[in-house]
């Protein structure tokens, strides 16, 4: 059983999954006929170099802390969500129609209030794949793929036929009232004298994030529904056998995942953009699955890698603007992390568990 | 076929004759369009059909068609050949069945997740490459002349024209499609020829539903689930190189836009079987069809608005997924990597 020591397991396998993915980005970028090396600088100085950079670095970082804790959660129970995209969806319709509908005189109020509403929502979303798996034995990653295209229908009917205000014709709501805005960043750092990420649409949103990576590792590793979870994703008849209700379990860690999913909206519906659009989610809910794979299902490995892909979706973002290579890199670059730490891990992990066992050998030997 | 298992079929055809009851000229067009929305879906369909029959999960069908319609679009732009496009289509739709095999064979990694991935990679590689190579941010040139498949006016179509109802039918919706419609319909009795009357047909249904009893007859399941995911890769780039050169002129960024997850959807509303997977797609391409046609589908007492009809096939398949109108029951060993020694 015990190959790898655990660190090599936690930090070696996610590092060189890492490694080959941008090795081979490295390779598809030559192949265009472009310069890896002047890519990279450009990702860097652009997501990295200044304050503005970290700006929008950490505000995409904070949608996909959301999403990658709502793909660990259900993981953990041994369910694939693959429906982030769509719960992060109903999240944003959720704080739309709280802030649109409810009075809410300051944003220390409606931060919560909206909270609620993005988190039921996305739970909502959950739900129906949720029973359906736990009860009817309906496969959850399927059932969630068609619940992603379900909700993109619905928003755009909803955002077409009903929240529309008269006489617009962006597919769009109205903007939510002054007072619900909630403070950036930078008017934070302004508070304490500093300029900082001038700009920038990171908000209070990124604490909220943090907390939240605080309280999933509480909740999985130190409370009894934790343990139920883990137990149930472990073994099925364990969890039977020990008393857990698998139906119940499975319906719990889908409404946790899909109101993670949905807190999203909290930063780019509430924080960012003010308003609901079409496609607000713009595929963070899939990216996700990367981040969550690539934390290794851990909140401190999520936050660690949703702000690698804060970076590269900012340096995307740069690249795009100062070279000829498009955005789409980065969708590259996350196939491919999703592609060795996902599906290709044992390609990875082999090689490097025969090493160790090879390496103890010698030790073994010379004593 | 017991009549529930023709339910689909029964659905399909009283649509399409109410249609034609209500508005002949309309429906000839409308079920047209559908057949050939339809060609790329059951293509895609009947791929997942093999590879999910032999025990591998493909939620990477709409990756493969992606790659296989931009590869087949830039290939037929630059020779002017249709046909050089469809290979190079079934080249790129291959190359990424490989990485599926390889992950989910080979390695014996998660299935779905290699899916997962092959979707993004297809989506980030066409652009980049496409953006790279033609500078139309992520499109390729519009394709002309022998660039595309042409229709095809089988013999007589004029002459029975006036028939009627053979007429219509034989002239307005079997004739005058191009070659690659005729080869996805030949495919669904072809499937279910190799499927259910062959000896590798057997094998590979076998080793979808108990692989340990193929391998221990001394066949090799590792072989034959590469042949399953090789064929699907086969298909998928038919699709794509039917959606590039022949339903439209050329590649655009994202144009299959989820008509792979669509198929997945038909493939498990058809209960993994050839004949009812060609009536479930062309009950989605009507579906598809009428959108198109009627944006606000006024039916007197209700309204039904476009983005109702396309989701409607992800709607019907939850609703036949959660089993309440007949269980769909996936192949026993599907989404299992399968270990050789214990």
């Amino acid at each position: 059983m015990d190959k790898m020591p655990k660190w090599a397991d936690v930090i070696l396998t996610p590092l060189i999954s890492l490694v080959l993915a941008m090795a081979i980005s490295a390779l598809v970028i030559l192949a265009i006929g472009e310069s890896p090396v002047m890519a990279m600088k450009t990702m860097v100085e652009g997501a990295l170099g200044s304050s503005y950079g970290w700006g929008f670095t950490l505000y995409y970082a904070t949608n996909f802390i959301f999403t990658g804790l709502a793909v660990m959660v259900a993981y953990h129970a041994s369910l694939f969500n693959i429906g982030g995209e769509g719960q992060a969806a109903m999240g944003g319709l959720g704080v739309a129609l709280v802030l649109l509908y409810l009075p809410l005189p300051h944003w220390a109020i409606a931060l919560p209030v909206a909270m609620i509403g993005a988190a039921a929502f996305g739970a909502a979303w959950a739900f129906i794949p949720a029973y359906l798996q736990a009860k009817r034995g309906s496969h959850i990653v399927i059932t969630t793929i068609m619940f992603n295209f379900i909700a993109a229908a619905a928003l755009n009917y909803v955002l077409v036929n009903k929240l529309r205000p008269v006489g617009s014709m962006d597919p769009a709501s109205a903007r939510f009232p002054e007072a619900t805005h909630i403070p950036a960043l930078t008017d934070l750092a302004a508070g304490l004298g500093m300029t900082w990420g001038k700009n920038t649409p990171v908000n209070i949103t990124f604490l909220v994030a943090i907390a939240a990576c605080a309280l999933v590792w509480l909740l999985i590793w130190r409370t009894k529904l934790g343990y139920e979870i883990r137990v149930l994703g472990k073994s099925e008849p364990g969890a039977v056998y020990a008393g857990i209700s698998p139906v119940k379990i499975t319906v719990i860690a889908m409404l946790i995942s899909g109101g993670l999913a949905g807190l999203m909206a909290i930063n780019n519906v509430m924080g960012e953009s003010e308003r609901l659009v079409l496609n607000a989610v713009e595929g963070a809910g899939f990216i996700g699955i990367a981040v969550a794979l690539m934390g290794r299902n851990h909140p401190f490995g999520i936050l660690l890698a949703a702000l690698l892909f804060g970076f590269l979706y900012q340096g995307g973002g740069e690249l795009a603007l100062w070279t000829s290579i498009p955005r789409e890199l980065i969708v590259v670059i996350q196939a491919l992390v999703i592609l060795f730490t996902g599906a290709l891990d044992n390609m990875v992990r082999m090689p490097l568990e025969r090493l160790f066992l090879s390496m103890r050998r010698t030790k073994g030997g010379a004593k | 076929m017991k009549i529930k298992d023709s339910l689909i079929a029964l659905i399909v055809l009283g649509i399409c004759l109410i249609w034609a009851f209500v508005d002949g000229s309309a429906a000839e067009q409308g079920i047209g369009s559908a057949l050939r929305l339809m060609t790329p879906l059951l293509l895609a369909c009947l791929a997942g059909l093999y590879s999910e029959r032999a025990g591998v999960f493909d939620i990477g069908l709409e990756g493969k068609m992606l790659m296989a319609a931009f590869t087949a679009a830039s290939v037929a732009y630059l020779t002017d050949s249709a046909w050089l496009g469809l290979l190079a289509g079934i080249g790129g739709s291959l190359a990424l069945s490989l990485v599926h095999g390889l992950a989910s064979i080979t390695f014996r990694g998660n299935q779905l997740i290699a899916g997962v991935a092959i979707n993004f990679l297809a989506s980030g590689l066409t652009v980049l490459v496409g953006q790279n190579a033609f500078g139309l941010g992520g499109r390729t040139p519009a394709l002309t002349g022998a660039g595309r498949f042409q229709p095809i006016n089988l013999p007589f179509a004029e002459t029975l024209r006036d028939v009627p109802v053979i007429g219509p039918i034989y002239s307005g919706l079997i004739s005058g499609n191009t070659i690659l419609v005729y080869v996805a319909l030949l495919m669904v009795p072809v499937t279910w020829w190799v499927l259910f009357r062959t000896r590798f047909g057997l094998r590979l249904r076998a080793v979808g539903e108990n692989p340990a009893s193929v391998d221990t007859a001394g066949v090799s399941v590792t072989r034959l689930r590469y042949a399953a995911v090789a064929i699907c890769g086969i298909l998928c780039g038919i699709a794509g190189a039917y959606l590039a050169t022949g339903l439209s002129a050329g590649f655009v960024k994202e144009m299959t836009a989820g008509r792979g997850f669509i198929a997945l959807a038909a493939l498990i509303f058809a209960k993994w079987r050839p004949w009812q997977a060609l009536f479930a797609t062309f009950l989605f391409g009507l579906l598809e069809a009428i959108a198109n046609l009627y944006p606000n589908l006024d039916l007197g007492f209700i309204t039904i608005p476009s983005m109702f009809m396309n989701a409607l096939p992800y709607i019907l398949t939850v609703i036949i997924l959660a089993g309440f109108v007949g269980r769909a029951i996936p192949p026993r060993a599907g989404g299992e990597p399968y270990v050789k020694e214990r």
